[in-house]
């Protein structure tokens, strides 16, 4: 059959309309991080950021919502025995891993062990409970614990619960963080140190009507004013954390969208109290009333306005007012400066003078200078000491300071902002505060799965430990999100995670 | 000239031996510990006592030098612990970067500071003297990540014409390579340029002074000629030191340029490396950025030959 010239160029031009379509149809989102990821291996990860790249190419057993419930990833339902020293966990049938690997219940056995024995693993102080992993059939795994410990789920919603390859583990050893194979919705492509991060989507991902992007680019960028540059000149769809300063610009600016939520962690100013000799030396660090005295000279609301423009939720605790855990019986207190004054005349230190440490980090320098203006008025003399960030840490370590401000990123679990913080002789506790009754409460925390039950039990711990005071808790940040109008189906999470799934480029 | 070269680089061993124990001695001075930094935030103490055996932090100060030195001596860097890479990977990996951004950089020094010196050297104390110096002033006192950020926002955010930031490689694409250097390029080579101007400025007022400027003048040579023939390579010595001494300075990375346009070059690695106490990886650059800055003073000194015969060398 002979065809018509013409009609073999409107084929031709039909066909390459259509390859155009297809090529242009590629959808790349380009992703601005605050920070450069350290190592892309689950076991061995530190960072933050290295948490946000994870949730684009590692599954995880189990995830949180938006209101921190624990919801079925790679885990479809799991059950816990009667002594709650048993879990057992349902894997998700037809997975597979980035190199065509089957995600099984030895898959599963075989990551938790890595977790739990390959030297370096940041993981094994999260599993520390766990003794041995079963595989009861392919499809489910049991794991065993040396006594109840109930943040084990909230453990496995986070790096402690990511999945890697168990044959791409065993052939890269620890260089695995090179060439990440995971399970989750991008597979990785490449990596050029502190410059970006490229991941494709995974075509046979379980969850595939979910993904819609065709490549996500980290990149790296550490200064907020030029993260923000490059969104406004299109460089960049989406950033994180943009200055809570330039969010009244880009909120009218009609390019832009903002998506905000309160955060799981907290900003909060520790105290020495026993952590060394200094601690006695101290009137602050001494006597619970000079401390009290301080707490009540705070107003968090005006630190929250000046520090962070507003963009933060005010507290007094390990976690947010509207957390379940939050103890109700100590609420937020009001700022009483004529209280204050009378307590440290009680206390016999009219005008105490401390130094109170901080990074140098922008947000907390302005946490210092407000509260060193606030509690002023009460009679405390503060010195500001700013501290180049890993000093400032060795000194909280060796205890050679009064007062610190420290932020903590937060964990899903209530037990992940307190127990490291409070519990004595943990390694977070720079306050260096030791009490009996608290690690008790604190153990017995771990092993009550009942929330009713565990809230009363965060209550009476709240009862003691915020009277004693080691860490005065300010505020909650606003994890902050910035991005083009183009971009939809995003979804905020308290633990500052971007989810991949539903996210969309028109 | 031979034995001379022999002589020079026979001087370098010694002296980076010198350096190499000073980069070592004096990062030790460094406050904060670094298997406590490495372990991130949950600071686990088996995961903070495994990092501090990798890193021999509990040997001497000496036996860890020996380590070091061993393992340099064998090409072997050591490795980032961050980014568990091998520092040699991560060297190879920036230099690139750096060495064109330094280059592109002198470029623009090169072009704009050894014409305007000459410039206002000649035209002594007129108009084109004080605008030249005013020029210099400016890029001296103009702080390299202010001009940064301004020009980010003028070049990217307003007129869109410019990336705002990052590096793309020119084997991958030459024009979007270029437009991403041209800024943190001219940034660096705006403050060089003025320092070079200063220095052919008064380099050239010098040899302009000279006897044998008169007498190439008395010879009935053309001003163009006397200027450009006789005394400029007089006065290019001062100005080769100079551009030396500033390129090696580029090599060890423009610290504040590359983290306002994320460029990740040597500067960008090193800064990270000591806020993280990424040991190996700070000793390892500031070794081979010392080594790198040695050489190039001698390969200064070799280009005065060049320029100008007449020094001998002995």
């Amino acid at each position: 059959m002979r065809t018509h010239p013409l009609s073999r160029s409107v084929l031709l031009v039909g066909a390459l309309a259509l390859f155009t379509a297809a090529v242009s149809a590629q959808t790349t989102l380009r992703f601005g991080l605050a920070e450069d990821p350290d190592v892309l291996d689950p076991t061995l990860a530190r960072t933050f950021v290295g948490r946000i790249v994870f949730a684009a190419l590692c599954d995880k057993l189990v995830d949180i919502d938006e209101k921190l419930g624990i919801v079925p990833q790679l885990a479809t339902s799991w059950e816990w025995s009667a002594d709650n020293k048993a879990l057992t966990m349902k894997i998700r049938p037809n997975v597979t891993f980035h190199d065509g690997e089957k995600l099984d219940a030895t898959a599963v056995k075989f990551n938790l062990e890595r977790h739990k024995t390959m030297t370096g693993s940041n993981r094994r102080g999260e599993l520390a409970p766990v003794t041995t992993v079963d595989v009861v059939d392919p499809s489910t795994v049991r794991i065993n614990l040396s006594a109840p410990f109930a943040p084990l789920l909230a453990q496995l919603a986070d790096r402690a619960g990511m999945m890697v390859s168990p044959k791409a583990a065993q052939a890269a050893g620890d260089k695995f963080g090179a060439n990440p194979v995971c399970s989750g919705p991008y597979k990785f492509v490449e990596r050029v140190a502190q410059d970006r991060i490229v991941v494709e989507r995974y075509k046979d991902y379980w969850n595939k009507g979910d993904i819609h992007i065709d490549r996500i680019v980290y990149l790296p960028i550490v200064d907020s004013t030029v993260r923000l540059a490059n969104l406004k000149s299109g460089q960049l769809d989406f950033i994180e954390r943009p200055a809570p300063s330039d969010i009244p610009a880009l909120r009218n600016d009609t390019r832009f969208r903002i998506s905000k939520i309160t955060e799981i962690g907290y900003q909060g100013i520790t105290i020495n109290v026993g952590k060394s000799d200094l601690a006695q030396k101290n009137p602050l660090g001494k006597d619970p009333r000079v401390r009290e005295a301080f707490e009540l000279a705070l107003d968090r609301e005006g630190i929250v306005q000046v520090a962070m423009d507003g963009e933060g939720t005010v507290g007094n605790q390990w976690v947010a007012p509207d957390n379940t855990f939050y103890a109700k019986n100590v609420p937020v207190p009001k700022r009483d400066v004529a209280r204050a004054k009378a307590l440290l005349a009680e206390a016999g230190v009219p005008n105490p003078t401390f130094t109170l440490m901080t990074p140098t980090t922008s947000d907390g320098q302005r946490v210092a200078q407000v509260v060193q203006a606030m509690v002023k008025e009460a009679g405390f003399d503060v010195k500001i000491q700013s501290t180049e960030f890993a000093t400032s840490l060795d000194m909280a370590d060796k205890g050679q300071y009064d007062a610190y401000v420290l932020a903590w990123s937060g964990r899903a679990d209530p037990d992940g902002n307190v127990y490291s913080f409070d519990g004595c002789k943990q390694p977070l506790n720079y306050a260096g505060y030791c009490k009996p009754e608290v690690d008790d409460i604190l153990n017995k925390s771990r092993t009550v799965r009942d929330t009713a039950e565990r809230k009363k039990l965060f209550e009476q711990l709240a009862a003691v430990a915020l009277k004693d005071r080691p860490i005065v808790y300010l505020y909650h940040r606003h994890w902050l999100w910035a991005y083009t109008t183009k971009l939809s189906g995003f979804r905020p999470i308290p633990d500052g995670l971007v989810r991949v799934q539903g996210l969309k480029l028109n | 000239m031979f034995a001379y070269l022999v002589r020079r680089l026979a001087a370098i061993v010694p002296t980076l031996i010198f350096v190499s124990m000073l980069i070592f001695g004096l990062q030790q001075l460094l406050p904060g510990d670094p298997a406590v930094v490495l372990a991130g935030e949950d600071r686990d103490p088996n995961v903070v006592a495994y990092l501090r055996q990798k890193m021999h932090l509990d040997e001497p100060l000496p036996v860890r030098y020996l380590y070091w030195m061993k393992g340099v001596l064998h090409g072997d860097l050591g490795e980032s612990l961050r980014m568990q890479k091998p520092v040699r990977d991560l060297i190879l990996e920036k230099l690139p970067v750096t060495l064109e951004l330094a280059a592109f950089a002198i470029v623009i020094a090169l072009s704009i500071g050894v014409p305007m010196g000459i410039v206002s050297a000649v035209r002594r104390n007129t108009a084109w003297d004080y605008a030249a110096n005013a020029v210099a002033l400016w890029g001296l006192s103009t702080p390299n990540f202010w001009l940064g950020i301004m020009m980010i926002l003028l070049f990217s955010v307003t007129l869109g014409w410019l990336p705002a930031s990052g590096f793309v490689s020119p084997f991958e694409d030459l024009k979007a390579n270029l437009a991403a250097l041209v800024m943190p390029a001219f940034v660096l080579g705006n403050a060089i340029a003025a320092v070079l101007m200063r220095h052919t400025r008064s380099a050239m007022l010098q040899v302009l002074s000279s006897d044998y400027v008169r007498t190439a003048r008395a010879k009935g040579l053309s001003e163009r000629g006397v200027i450009l023939k006789h005394a400029l390579r007089n006065a290019l010595i001062p100005v080769i030191t100079l551009g030396a001494l500033e390129l090696g300075t580029l090599l060890s990375g423009a610290v504040l340029t590359e983290q306002v346009f994320t460029i990740p070059g040597f500067g960008k690695l090193i800064v990270d490396a000591v806020f993280n106490r990424d040991y190996a990886v700070v000793q390892g650059v500031v070794l081979f950025t010392a080594t790198a800055y040695i050489l190039l003073n001698l390969l200064a000194d070799l280009a005065y030959v060049i320029v100008n015969p007449q020094i001998k060398v002995h």
